[in-house]
């Protein structure tokens, strides 16, 4: 830089002084300048366009007549119209017919699978592999029936929820807490139970156990202990536990029985996207 | 401009400075805020608002305790992702009785605005005691201490009051009665017949957590289980216009 642009440049100052400091009055630069008168003109433009100036009773609308409201209503309604008719054909089809449309069936698991990872995953788990009182959808073991129209009729109306008239509904005795049974007798047929699917705790109650079952659980679980779907009794035969299946936890659910809720989801999801579920659900693995 | 060659009355008067900067800073928050006071579309009339039932308060309470709002939010904005996910987007009047709104703006759990009834008690009883038993890539800490600590209504028609002077309309009934209608809402045992007069049919009685007397957790739970659930979305139809 020359020295010389350190002397007077010709431009005047503020007329401040400060300490023999003065400022130059230079002035802004005219692309800034125009930016700023710009954004002016924009801003007014932009709320005669868009709801902007309160007024008595409400805001001025815009003339674009934008909402956010009836933004997301048509963007729904946009995506629902694109899928609309396969939609209804899905919840038109009989349930056993889905599968054999090659291309309803591959609508039907990928929008059910959707709507799994949405609603269902925080309970049965991402993968369908349930947790502990919440049932693994994978496997062949099913409480209330794993053909589709059984999975179907189970997420329509819920298992045990006070929300649907027609939910699925059992209810089974805490047979301690209400001293239906003796303690021992709790023991002993905790103890049958267990040997039914591998060792129990104490052998030497087994047989004892046996006719405690027979007096007070077989009405339910069956005579073989094999289950009863009509009422959502577990087949206590298999080694698939829903509730644990160690000597504390099957001890546990004799005590104080289990009471295990699922929503009904007739009130917030479409019949076709139930049907969508039930069949993501039906192929996972253990559907019949 | 005669006038903006004034500037240097200003700029030596501090005080002076301080007054005209708060004024004009000041235009900007009463452009914005006044008004929502006497619009009349600020909040529409929705079918269904109740002030919040005694244990249900009590939740909300232990919720804005325990900093849940640091992780979840209670707003559904109204875009097609999170009306798809979570339900319809949330309304002005749905937040009306809350004081502080727990609307909140950081999701690191999802939202929780109509979690009510999406999940059985157990659940929330399970999933509160150990997240990661029931959704294993949960970050959420534990909270099962709250099954231990047992509450009562001791206090909460206090806080009804409170919340009354803020313009929640409990009435004299709903706080003579504030003590008897907390402990009734987690015992079906006991006489709630009350309870469901004052606040509506559709409350919620049962023993949220599962264990005898009033814990924490049924009040937690509870006030989790109404979330979202007041308005009858299936006969509402929202003014576009808004």
């Amino acid at each position: 830089m020359s020295k010389k642009s350190h002397e007077k440049p010709d431009v005047p100052t503020t007329g401040h002084s400060w300490d023999g400091i003065e400022e130059y009055d230079n002035p802004m630069p005219r692309w800034w300048l125009w930016t700023f008168y710009i954004t002016i003109i924009w801003g007014i433009g932009y709320t005669i366009a868009y709801p902007a100036w309160p007024g008595i009773q409400s805001a001025t609308s815009g003339l674009l007549g934008y909402s956010t409201r009836a933004e997301v209503t048509a963007e729904i309604a946009a995506v629902d119209a694109r899928n609309a008719e396969i939609n209804a054909q899905l919840a038109s089809t009989d349930l056993t017919a889905i599968k054999a449309d090659p291309n309803l069936n591959s609508f039907a698991t990928s929008s059910g699978a959707a709507v799994f990872k949405t609603w269902c995953a925080q309970c049965h788990g991402s993968g369908a592999a349930g947790a502990k009182g919440y049932p693994n959808l994978l496997d062949n073991d099913w409480l209330w029936g794993g053909d589709i129209e059984a999975i179907h009729e189970t997420i329509r109306v819920g298992i045990r929820t006070d929300e649907h008239f027609d939910t699925r509904y059992s209810e089974m005795p805490a047979f301690g807490r209400d001293q239906f049974l003796e303690k021992p007798q709790i023991e002993a047929v905790v103890n049958f139970v267990m040997s039914l699917s591998g060792d129990p705790l104490d052998a030497s109650t087994v047989a004892e156990g046996a006719e405690v079952f027979a007096g007070n659980c077989a009405s339910c679980h069956g005579e073989q202990a094999e289950g009863d779907r009509s009422q959502g009794a577990p087949n206590l035969r298999d080694a698939i536990w829903l509730y644990g299946g160690s000597y504390d936890d099957i001890y546990e659910t004799v005590f104080n029985s289990r009471y295990g809720v699922m929503p009904n989801w007739d009130t917030r999801l479409t019949e076709a996207q139930i049907r969508a579920v039930a069949t993501y659900v039906h192929q996972l693995g253990g559907g019949e | 401009m005669a006038i903006l060659d004034k500037h240097k009355l200003i700029e030596t008067n501090a005080t002076l400075l301080l007054i005209l900067s708060l004024l004009v800073v000041s235009i900007g928050g009463i452009v914005q805020i006044a008004p929502l006071f006497w619009l009349e579309n600020t909040i529409e009339d929705v079918e269904g608002m109740r002030p919040y039932t005694p244990l249900e308060l009590a939740g909300r309470d232990i919720y804005i305790r325990e900093g849940c709002y640091t992780c979840h939010s209670q707003m559904i904005r109204p875009m097609r992702d999170e009306v798809e996910r979570y339900g319809h987007y949330s309304l002005a009047a749905e937040s009306k009785y809350d004081h502080p709104f727990q609307w909140g703006s950081k999701r690191t759990g999802p939202d929780l605005a109509r979690v009510g009834g999406r999940y059985s008690d157990d659940w929330h009883v399970d999933h509160l005691i150990d997240p990661q038993s029931v959704v294993p890539e949960s970050v959420m800490p534990k909270y099962g201490f709250l099954t231990q600590k047992r509450i009562d209504g001791d206090h909460i028609a206090d806080l009804m009051k409170a919340n009354a002077i803020v313009g929640v309309p409990y009435t004299e009934d709903m706080l003579a009665n504030a003590y008897h209608d907390f402990s009734a809402q987690a015992d079906p045992d006991m006489d709630y017949d009350g309870l469901l007069e004052r606040y509506g049919d559709d409350v919620p009685v049962r023993n949220f957590d599962g264990q005898s007397g009033t814990t924490e957790m049924d009040a937690l739970v509870a006030y989790l289980q109404m979330l979202g659930t007041l308005v009858d979305f299936s006969t509402f139809t929202p003014d576009a216009n808004r």
